[in-house]
């Protein structure tokens, strides 16, 4: 492990931290008003602030990663799910589903995923399920991509042949001998698929048609601080830099399993 | 009494255009070990694996006692699958680096049986001491195994469902010579015990004069010369023989 890939591992492991135990960390109710404490700075009683309706904006922030993990997490899980399968099936199959499912995926790359997002989004209600859906529907083609080539090559290797001879299924030969054995460029793909997904939600959230408040994401935090910019620098500063930092993390977390691999 | 037999068999490559068997005949009778030689690349491999329906053929039949293995259903072939099995040439290839020792036998009783766990770990233990590993085998992954090790358990899996016929395709040839030799008495021996029938395909002819009762030569795709085995290496009759066994007694 390099020390690059520890660091990021570090800030991957900090914010679940932070997000599975955010209950235990806030520090207020991060739904509660409080108007006599309109946008105050960062102090002792409030870490990071206040909002402009006086909520801890430290403990929104808190809350936030809950969110905005969760939808990074799941959407990705819901890509890998789609990726693997359609993936899967068109190393093994080949011939014309191969040709169908690839194809698929050629069309799916030519949309501009963000703005067809948002015009699903426009159409849908915004609401959390919903972006996660979307998000993993529209950011599977990597995956299944990664998955194929990796199929195409084991499913000549020998052992396959011996799991056909002893008459084992389809079925048992993909998903127990061919996916386990083609993961590990996927887990590169899914580590950088999370930050990704982290992205398009604030991203969505910060243009008003991601997580709806009160529910607070660090996208519509930033959304939230925008109008305030001038006279709280606090509401801008602390979930951008939140953004930034988990990205980053994600991204040398899966650089860093990229380059071991491609060592071993 | 004949166990398989081959007939006009032919497989081509579609994207080479070049026939991997060509317009092939053979017979296997119960209980013999039949040779098979020939150079790399002149389709004994690919013969094993039609017979087994691992690759598609464009021609011809093979049957086994009777049944057209080209023609059987799927669900007919799963059971004859059960009495056809196959040997690989490489055991760093032909196990799964990802599924533990144990878990590879007994999956092949959860394929066919459908046994309980209970069931299927004895099964398994019972295969490991048939082909000379202990239980102590059992939980360990294929890269923690010598290539020797790993062929007996190749040998084992091949054993689980009780085959009468096995295909060796090359079972030694990627072995030290002094593993070799072990690994020829194991399947000697199981074949004496079970009243087995191999095919056994090799390029090395040492090997094959001294364990096989027919041999025949095979040459890009075609069988040149078929015969007792004793008889095709002391007066072979087809040039390609002569020239096979004139490259062994060079080395």
């Amino acid at each position: 492990m390099n020390k690059l890939m520890i660091f990021g591992f570090s800030i991957v492991l900090f914010f679940a931290i932070i997000a599975i135990f955010a209950p235990f960390i806030a520090t207020h109710d991060p739904g509660k008003i409080d108007i006599e404490n309109i946008l105050t700075g960062p102090s002792r009683e409030h870490l990071l602030g206040t909002d402009s309706l006086g909520r801890d904006l430290f403990s929104r922030m808190v809350f936030g990663a809950r969110i905005s993990l969760l939808v990074g997490f799941i959407a990705v899980g819901i890509a890998a799910l789609i990726g693997i399968t359609l993936g899967a099936i068109a190393g093994y199959y080949g011939k014309w589903v191969d040709i169908i499912i690839m194809r698929f995926v050629d069309i799916m790359l030519c949309f501009p995923t963000f703005f067809l997002i948002l015009a699903v989004i426009a159409l849908l209600e915004p609401s959390i399920i919903n972006i996660m859906i979307i998000i993993g529907v529209t950011s599977w083609m990597g995956v299944a991509r990664l998955i194929r080539a990796e199929i195409l090559s084991l499913k000549e290797r020998d052992f396959i042949y011996a799991e056909k001879a002893i008459g084992a299924s389809d079925f048992r030969i993909i998903s127990r001998h061919l996916i386990p054995n083609a993961m590990a460029p996927v887990l590169v793909s899914i580590t950088l698929g999370i930050a990704a997904a982290i992205l398009v939600e604030s991203s969505l959230s910060f243009l008003g048609i991601g997580v709806q408040p009160p529910t607070p994401s660090w996208g519509n935090i930033l959304s939230e601080g925008k109008s305030v910019m001038g006279a709280a620098w606090w509401m801008m500063l602390f979930p951008g830099l939140a953004i930034f930092i988990t990205v980053l993390g994600y991204n040398l977390l899966g650089e860093g399993i990229r380059e071991k691999l491609l060592r071993s | 009494m004949e166990l398989l037999k081959v007939s006009n068999l032919t497989k081509i490559y579609p994207k080479h255009k070049v026939a991997a068997i060509d317009n092939m005949d053979l017979s296997i009778d119960k209980g013999e070990i039949f040779g098979l030689v020939g150079e790399s690349g002149c389709g004994k491999s690919t013969l094993a694996k039609s017979i087994l329906r691992l690759t598609d053929v464009q021609r011809g039949s093979i049957l086994y006692k009777g049944d057209d293995l080209l023609k059987a259903a799927a669900r007919k072939m799963q059971g004859i699958r059960k009495e056809i099995q196959i040997i690989f040439q490489d055991p760093y290839l032909s196990l799964d680096p990802r599924v533990k020792i144990g878990s590879a036998l007994e999956e092949v009783f959860l394929i066919h049986y459908n046994y309980p766990g209970p069931k299927r770990r004895k099964k398994a233990a019972e295969l490991l001491d048939m082909v000379g590993l202990g239980k102590s085998y059992f939980n360990r992954l294929p890269s923690e195994l010598s290539g020797g090790e790993k062929q007996r358990v190749g040998i084992a899996r091949a054993l689980a469902t009780g085959p009468e016929f096995i295909i060796c395709d090359e079972p030694v040839s990627s072995l030290d010579i002094s593993i070799q030799a072990q690994i020829l008495n194991l399947l000697m021996d199981l074949q004496e015990q079970k009243a087995l029938t191999y095919l056994f395909i090799s390029h090395d002819l040492g090997v094959v004069a001294s364990i096989c009762d027919r041999v025949a030569v095979m040459q890009s795709g075609r069988i040149v010369e078929i015969g007792l085995c004793e008889e095709v290496f002391r007066n072979p009759q087809h040039s390609y023989t002569k020239k096979l066994l004139d490259s062994i007694s060079l080395t």
